[in-house]
């Protein structure tokens, strides 16, 4: 009975490995076929996608498909007006939305409650709801620069980040963190004649590394991905994202490996932070889900 | 909540305003000037000074009506017939185009008809796009919200279990997450492709050839469905995390006195995780809604709303007219109904998973 038992559990053991195992493939054949025909030259891709080999980096494996897409599209640029907008971004995000959510937990100012309800509130707009009115919107304000005073923001890089910066969940994460810090520690800094702006840097800052690698993880994804609002507010090659410039290509429907060139460069920089910090990205996303 | 000690009103706006300030100007302003827009012919650049128009941007994209439609008959009353035995109709456009007696219909087009009797019900609209692009939102809503939600469970279950390596698992599960949607989109285009697809290739290795290929996305019976099941690929295995979070908020001691008890896996699931995860199951419901109701990148990549409007969206519509016809005022609009379509359906949503 014992062994038969002892098979059974084995059995039992492989059959969830197998199913586990099945999804899997399910999840990463895409990508993996993805990079493998990057590599290939649309001849062989093309006959590829009726075998097992379009998975495998096999034939005449080259990266002459990455050598034509930089020359078609200045792949360069548009990764660095994609590190920019995503770099600044992030974090101004990080300073200005911990600072909020620190003056909301911490400090007691009158217009508090309605100011952080306001906050709360703006969580059920999609920003889909707000695009277009939001574009008129920065297409008339005004700025002062190197030219003196200007109107309309469209086709800079201002206008991809300083309407993005501060967000109802980044400030909503920063609050929940905050509001699970014991407050005898800010009470008794107050009462040493600490200033806000001390026990800010010195004391809840440092204790807020946990919330800041979450907030920093969502917005980054956030940002890099952004598709539709610089779609509508950067016409000029200039300032153009990575994701935008995927539009070169949609016409294109004969070159796929070149397209996926282009899909590998841009995605294998966010897969490879993904699987460094693997961890970090999921407990991130994680913790938009407790309490909310 | 904060002591006497701690009042402070120049200090506690000096540091919220600035993230605060941000969002007023950048999401709660044009939130309302997306109502103000919608009630003028605001274009996004025009000579003209803009007009208040009350209704009437509503009123084109809303207008429907059913046109009920009589066989046409000879002079002795017959009902005309062609060589089929099919009664024949008057063309609609009779009905809405320069015809004094049906003011109401003027200017509206077909969208669809059916048959009642011989009785022909034909339902005409102004703006037959925008109808297509809410029945499209809707549907793509109630498929992908469920399934998505669902599978996501299904997923977290599985990756609940202690098991040795289940962490890489995990891992390559939640991978598509973080691939953005356009790449995604794109690289899909090649999958559905109708001539060296993967996707062709694999169904007819699956089915030993049986399977003919098809053009996934070039056909309007299956280009929103393609698109569904690319969606849920793609997000999936965040609300997986999600569920998985919510998971492990149940106390263990609670599965001990299930097997205890003599539970069976199902009813292990019914009556003690289930219940635990109600507050989880409402935040992925209501994410999972807001997120699909948004949908416009797939579809700007994929389709741009074809074959025949059959995948047009809400937003995909709001952003070809604001943006792309420079029509801010007629996308306002849209954006308004979006907005009404996602309160609405999130306070049913939380009205039906209420505590009782």
């Amino acid at each position: 009975m014992a062994s038969i038992n002892a098979d059974n559990r084995g059995l039992r053991l492989a059959v969830r490995y197998l199913v586990l195992t099945l999804i899997a493939i399910i999840f990463i054949f895409p990508l993996v076929f993805m990079v493998m025909s990057s590599l290939k030259p649309d001849l062989q891709l093309l006959r590829d996608t009726s075998s097992i080999r379009a998975f495998l980096p096999v034939g005449d494996i080259s990266f002459d498909n990455y050598a034509s897409a930089f020359d078609r599209v200045p792949v360069a640029k548009f990764m660095f007006n994609s590190l920019v907008v995503t770099g600044t971004t992030v974090i101004m995000s990080l300073l200005l939305c911990s600072l909020a959510a620190f003056s909301f937990v911490f400090l007691n100012w009158s217009g508090r409650n309605v100011a952080l309800s306001i906050i709360i509130a703006t969580l059920i707009i999609p920003f889909e709801t707000i695009a277009i009115p939001l574009l008129l919107f920065v297409s008339k304000l005004p700025w002062i620069g190197m030219e003196g005073l200007t109107f309309g923001w469209l086709d800079t890089y201002r206008v991809q980040i300083i309407p993005l910066i501060a967000d109802g969940l980044t400030i909503f994460l920063f609050v929940q963190y905050f509001r699970d810090l014991p407050r005898e520690l800010i009470e008794a800094s107050r009462v040493e004649g600490a200033s806000w702006w001390q026990i800010y840097t010195r004391v809840v800052m440092p204790l807020a590394g946990p919330v800041l690698a979450t907030a920093a993880i969502l917005k980054f994804l956030a940002m890099y991905n952004q598709y539709l609002w610089p779609l509508m507010v950067v016409q000029q090659e200039t300032y153009r994202p990575v994701m935008v410039g995927l539009q070169y290509f949609f016409q294109l429907n004969t070159a796929w490996g070149e397209i996926m060139a282009y899909l590998t460069i841009i995605t294998v920089p966010v897969l490879a932070f993904y699987l460094v910090l693997q961890r970090a990205f999921i407990a991130s996303i994680a913790s938009t889900g407790v309490k909310g | 909540m904060a002591s006497k000690l701690t009042t402070s009103n120049r200090a506690g706006w000096g540091f919220a305003l600035p993230g605060f300030g941000l969002i007023m100007l950048f999401i709660v302003i044009p939130f309302f000037f997306a109502f103000y827009l919608s009630l003028t012919n605001q274009r996004l650049i025009s000579p003209n000074p803009t007009e208040f128009v009350g209704l009437s941007n509503y009123d084109r994209l809303l207008s429907i009506s059913v046109l009920s439609i009589e066989p046409e008959t000879d002079d002795a009353g017959q009902v005309v017939r062609d060589d089929a035995g099919e009664a024949q109709y008057p063309r609609v456009r009779t009905f809405t185009r320069n015809n004094p007696d049906y003011p109401q219909y003027a200017g509206m087009r077909e969208w669809f008809r059916w048959h009642w009797g011989e009785t022909a019900k034909v339902v005409v609209a102004t703006d037959v796009v925008f109808w297509k692009s809410l029945r499209n939102t809707l549907m793509f809503v109630l498929v992908v919200a469920p399934v998505q939600g669902g599978l996501a469970l299904g997923l977290a279950l599985l990756i609940n279990q202690r098991l040795r390596g289940i962490n890489f698992y995990r891992a390559i599960y939640f991978m598509p997450v973080v691939v953005s949607i356009v790449v995604v989109s794109l690289l899909f285009r090649f999958i559905y492709d109708g001539n060296d697809g993967l996707l062709n290739n694999i169904l007819g290795f699956l089915s030993f050839g049986f399977f003919e290929g098809r053009d996934w996305l070039g056909s309007e019976n299956t280009a929103l469905g393609a698109i569904m099941g690319m969606s849920i690929w793609q997000a999936v295995g965040f609300h997986m995390v999600i569920w998985l979070s919510g998971l492990q908020t149940i106390s263990p001691t609670l599965y001990e006195a299930s097997s205890i008890e003599g539970a069976s896996k199902w009813q292990t699931f019914r009556y003690v995780t289930w219940p635990g995860l109600r507050n989880t199951a409402v935040l992925v419901l209501i994410v999972i809604t807001m997120q699909a109701f948004a949908l416009f990148a797939q579809i700007d990549v994929m389709t741009r709303g074809g074959p025949l409007d059959s995948t047009t969206t809400i937003v995909f519509q709001a952003v070809e007219r604001g943006y792309g016809k420079q029509d801010i005022s007629g996308g306002s609009a849209i954006s308004v109904i979006l907005f009404v379509l996602v309160l609405t359906i999130s306070l049913i949503q939380r009205f039906l998973t209420r505590e009782r």
